[in-house]
């Protein structure tokens, strides 16, 4: 098999579509680049979502956590607390288990049980609690000024929200929460190591690595692999990220725009 | 455990449940819990070692020496770390079985590689075949301590180098001025003053160590992931005699709380420590505990 046809074998295998059985014997890094490839589309798929969706929830979390009434602040706590104090692969696991109970109860909740969306509102939710917190602390740090200036300006209410605590809030939080999108594409790869099946085989990048790692004994070719794959993603994440950077402080002068400075964060 | 537990299939309620919870194999649940924290108090320190040479190598004068710290410490920049802990455990076997081989089996001519094999002389082989079961556990969980120890010494490594460039220059000028040499600063001026600034850095990654812990299971220790999942699954009477259903949400309900209580535990304990390091520093926390005295 040319290496085009492994691709056009293979390069969606992590969809179900193509070759069903995967390769068997001479594994070749063709096959290895093409499979592990196909898998980072699922990274992609739950690293997006989450994030897409997550974003809202957090938004309202961290207001939540900031408002005086303790009927919405102790819930917005625990939930924060609950989320960021356990690993996400107990998460995963409970999630699973959870959705497994429910499903002998209800049948409807038979989806969830699958990857695509038990996995996926695991990690919404984790990634909300995560990213509310860095919203929130971004909201405490909203320099007085800026708010005084609005008052004299005379918004209120909503209008001052929307207008100058909001879009200040997102340009203090920018650099943590590019991090913690950089981080949840990396949990992504926990996905299908804990309880979640890959059905048919169809797993993520790491799922297929490891399968190649097992397959062939070899570790030093499957895993440097992934990581270059990893590392691509990290810094098309980062660029993507950097311009919205560059478009929430498009009011200030050139020099006095902050670079992105990314520090790295490490496992949930 | 109990005497009423001799007849099972009698019990009901509270005293059945003290009973199930008392079995051999809960026992073992329970065990492991120690493992998890004895992984805890080994990988610590050690990774705590690993990331203060890593961070000195990087600030090292010896440019191949400051070229491997920097390597060691962008090691983990971009890589899930899953995928480094896979990798690690893998890696580090073959390494010692690779190296047992070039010593013990010089005569050996084979290839070590053969296709999707890999083969080493029995008497390489780590644990050697022979060798009891407890040899073999015990050699798993070193090497998953290592492969810890490694990932977080960079992490930590990362977050020692940023406090020793925190260290205030004038300090190791005055130091300098004193007429000490660049080794003498640095053990004497710079390693007691970085720790105030590295410990937010260090308490945070003790919360990711501590969160890290479950992936144990993936590296193939049976820590309290594993028997989390083999004691709640279904079980029927012909296997035990406390039969139930499908209890495994519970038991990770279970190892949630006990996360939570834990990594809070150690955030309050970590903040007081905070408090007291921060005693007498040249630090906005120093200052206003010393504002708060007068």
């Amino acid at each position: 098999m040319s290496c085009w046809e492994t691709i056009q074998a293979y390069g969606l295998r992590s969809l179900g579509i193509g070759e069903r059985l995967l390769p068997r014997e001479d594994y070749n890094l063709c096959q290895q680049f093409t499979l592990i490839g196909s898998g980072l589309i699922w990274n992609i798929y739950f690293g997006v979502l989450a994030l897409a969706a997550g974003f809202f929830f957090a938004n309202a979390l961290a207001l939540a956590k900031s408002t005086r009434s303790p009927w919405l602040r102790k819930p917005a706590e625990w939930f924060i607390f609950v989320f960021r104090g356990s690993p996400l692969f107990v998460q995963f696991f409970f999630g699973y288990f959870l959705f497994l109970s429910l499903k002998g109860v209800y049948p409807i909740f038979s989806p969830f049980t699958a990857a695509w969306l038990g996995a996926l509102i695991v990690l919404f939710l984790n990634t909300s609690a995560y990213t509310a917190e860095i919203f929130y602390g971004a909201l405490r740090s909203i320099p007085k000024g800026d708010v005084e200036a609005a008052d004299a300006y005379g918004f209120s209410g909503y209008p001052r929200f929307r207008r100058i605590v909001w879009p200040t809030m997102l340009r203090l939080a920018w650099p943590a929460y590019t991090n913690e999108a950089i981080f949840l594409f990396h949990a992504t790869t926990l996905v299908f190591f804990s309880g979640f099946p890959a059905w048919q085989q169809r797993g993520d990048a790491l799922y297929y690595a490891n399968f190649f790692a097992d397959k062939t004994f070899n570790p030093f070719v499957p895993y440097p692999i992934l990581a270059g794959y990893f590392i691509t993603l990290t810094l098309i994440i980062v660029s993507i990220f950097g311009l919205f950077n560059r478009y929430l402080n498009r009011h200030l002068p050139q020099e006095a725009r902050r670079k992105l400075k990314i520090r790295m964060n490490v496992i949930r | 455990m109990f005497e009423f537990c001799s007849n099972p299939d009698a019990l009901s309620g509270l005293t059945w449940l003290s009973c199930y919870l008392t079995t051999t194999k809960h026992t073992a649940l329970y065990v492991s819990f120690g493992t998890v924290l004895l992984l805890l108090a080994i990988t610590a320190p050690v990774s705590l070692l690993f990331g203060f040479f890593g961070a000195a190598a990087a600030r090292a004068r010896f440019l191949p020496l400051r070229w491997f710290g920097k390597a060691y410490i962008a090691l983990v920049r971009g890589i899930p770390d899953i995928a480094l802990f896979l990798f690690f455990v893998i890696a580090l076997d073959q390494a010692v079985e690779w190296t047992r081989h070039k010593i013990l089996c010089p005569g050996w001519t084979e290839p070590i590689r053969q296709g999707n094999d890999f083969v080493v002389c029995a008497a390489a082989k780590m644990p050697l075949g022979t060798a009891p079961q407890w040899v073999h556990e015990a050699y798993g969980f070193s090497l998953a301590v290592f492969t810890f120890a490694i990932v977080f010494g960079a992490f930590a490594a990362n977050v020692m180098f940023g406090a020793m460039r925190a260290v205030p220059r004038a300090q190791i000028e005055t130091a300098e001025a004193y007429g000490m040499s660049h080794r003498q600063a640095f053990w004497r001026v710079m390693v007691p003053q970085m720790w105030v600034y590295a410990l937010p850095g260090l308490s945070n990654l003790w919360m990711i160590l501590i969160k890290a812990t479950p992936l144990l299971f993936l590296l193939g220790v049976e820590d309290i992931v594993y028997w989390a999942r083999e004691l709640g699954g279904t079980k029927t009477s012909r296997f035990t005699s406390y039969p139930h259903g499908d209890w495994r949400m519970w038991y990770f309900l279970g190892l949630l709380v006990f996360y939570l209580m834990f990594t809070r535990v150690s955030e309050i304990f970590l903040e007081r420590l905070m408090r007291r390091l921060s005693h007498g520093q040249a630090t906005t926390g120093g200052e206003s505990q010393r504002k708060a005295a007068a």
